[in-house]
């Protein structure tokens, strides 16, 4: 692993002699990883979740009296507008 | 010596006017201040615990209660800092729905307790404001990564106590303390508010002296929290465990679980099971080698994603703050999202995943609960995680496969080992507390390991 590279991705700033300790380190526990290769999951699907939920949304909720029609738009309170 | 009453004994007492909030309050802050010194459990302590108990309901369900809670909740007015020097000194501007949910019950908050920084852990040791320590014997790790809220109540500091766990954080440091530790099923429980470790798999929860406590309070955090679109809209049934004897279960246990010097402890308290009337039998599961190498990678890679909004702007301190623990698994999760990575090592531990699910499926339509050792073995001794990048996923390796499933399980005294405790972990399928709660419960009736308490002077 470019241990170097990583640090960038992750924005974090490694201290001297760090990125060697870390390379030993991040190559140990990847050897322990690699196990999963030995399970066949060419048929089985990826779990990114477990709950079973699906499209979780609350329903919005319009106050019709308060849409200030113009033409073909609404009005809405400016947001950026100073004065 | 009030602050050794268990919830149940706390309530009875507070409720029958035997003593008020105060004493109970005064009694545990005592204790802090007597121990913590020694055992570094609590960061923080409420500073108006004394006042919140003058003026505490206790025709609430826990009013009047004193309770410590893990680092990792928001808790408006007190700081939290998930033990991270990145977070030092941070005030949140709004409320876990937890602890907002143990406040509404007329719980009070004593104190934040100690963890390793971010949870990223199973001893405590890394914590960026120094390990806790373990009261049965405090040359040793009291586990982690809910350390201070296991040692807290271990040691009577509180009467109870708030964790939460990705894998292994709240019954590990349970057992290794010989205290009680309740894992909901993933999403029973609320997240919001809590300090994001690895969103797939965080499930808060009660770490207790005794079942019956734990119940009481998963009854009072569970259930929908429209602030956290993964938490279950199911109703939650009456958790309180009863005394009537429970129809015979049959219990799997796992051959592939029973290892290290846990084991003989834990096939003892199978033999209980079998004195209470269930059918205890061996089942095979995956080898939790696999569960080490899932968890890895996905709770790494949740990591790096979560611990990316620390960038020193919106929250605390910038990203040189990050101890070693945190760096090195923001990093390993990085290089698995990574292009060219993804596939190999995320994508394929997410399909090994869905085996774990399918394994536990196919256990529980033979058995109703699963049974095994919490821990391979009694708490290390303290040094033991240091430069051990993979410490907590081998301490953990036999709950990482019901965390990774989304299962629900608990955590109980068993016995001891070299005078240390033994956890027993009982494991039923998502939504199953209620009977795990059973289960766990007629154990500690025919038991007397949980009452079992450190010498500490």
């Amino acid at each position: 692993m470019d241990v170097k590279h990583v640090a960038k991705l992750a924005n974090l700033p490694l201290k001297p002699g760090e990125e060697d300790k870390f390379a030993k380190q991040f190559a140990d526990t990847l050897k322990t990883v690699d196990v999963i290769n030995e399970l066949d999951t060419s048929k089985v699907e990826p779990t990114s979740q477990v709950t079973g939920l699906t499209n979780v949304t609350r329903e919005d909720k319009i106050d019709k009296n308060r849409i200030i029609k113009v033409g073909d738009y609404f009005k809405v309170p400016s947001i950026f507008n100073a004065q | 010596m009030l602050n050794k009453f268990t919830l149940t004994e706390a309530l009875e007492g507070l409720k029958s006017k035997k003593f008020t909030s105060v004493e109970l309050v005064q009694a545990c802050l005592d204790q802090i201040k007597k121990l913590n010194p020694k055992l570094n459990a609590f960061l923080a302590i409420n500073e108006k615990a004394l006042t919140e108990a003058k003026n505490a309901d206790i025709s609430k369900p826990l009013g009047g209660i004193p309770i410590a809670v893990k680092d990792n909740f928001l808790t408006m007015g007190m700081p939290t800092t998930a033990s991270s020097k990145v977070l030092e000194g941070y005030l949140p501007q709004y409320e876990s729905t937890v602890t907002r949910k143990l406040k509404d019950a007329g719980a009070i908050i004593i104190g934040k307790t100690n963890m390793d920084a971010w949870a990223h852990g199973s001893s405590t040791e890394t914590s960026d404001f120094g390990p806790t320590l373990n009261p049965w014997n405090t040359g040793h790790l009291p586990g982690g990564s809910s350390g201070g809220s296991a040692a807290a109540v271990a040691a009577d500091m509180c009467i109870a106590a708030i964790g939460s766990e990705t894998a292994g954080s709240i019954r590990q440091p349970a057992a290794w303390c010989g205290v009680t530790g309740f894992k909901p099923t993933y999403g029973r429980v609320s997240r919001y508010g809590v300090v994001a470790m690895a969103s797939s798999t965080d499930s808060p929860g009660p770490i207790t002296k005794t079942v019956e406590d734990a119940a009481l309070i998963a009854q009072i955090i569970a259930g929908h929290d429209p602030y956290d679109a993964t938490s279950s809209p199911s109703h939650v049934p009456n958790l309180a465990p009863s005394t009537k004897h429970l129809a015979p279960l049959r219990i799997g246990i796992a051959k592939e679980y029973l290892v290290g010097q846990s084991k003989s402890v834990v096939l003892e308290a199978a033999e209980q099971f079998k004195e209470l009337g269930h059918k205890v039998s061996e089942i095979s599961l995956l080898d939790p080698k696999y569960s080490i190498g899932v968890y890895t990678i996905v709770q790494r890679s949740e990591v790096s994603s979560n611990l990316a909004r620390y960038d020193g702007i919106r929250f605390g301190h910038d990203r040189s703050f990050f101890g070693d623990e945190a760096k090195r698994r923001i990093m390993l999760g990085t290089y698995a999202l990574s292009s060219g990575y993804y596939d190999q090592y995320y994508t394929k531990a997410q399909k090994v995943r869905t085996l774990i699910i399918k394994d536990f499926e196919q256990a529980f339509k033979k058995f109703d609960l699963i049974i095994g050792p919490t821990s391979p073995g009694p708490a290390l001794k303290v040094g033991a995680s240091i430069d051990s990048p993979m410490f907590g996923e081998l301490e953990d390796m036999l709950l990482e496969p019901s965390s990774i499933a989304g299962l629900t399980s608990i955590s109980v005294p068993c016995g001891f080992v070299d005078g240390l405790p033994i956890g027993l972990q009982i494991t039923g399928p998502q939504f199953a507390e209620k009977l795990v709660f059973q289960a766990a419960f007629s154990y500690q009736q025919a038991t007397t390991w949980h009452v079992q308490k450190p010498q500490l002077s």
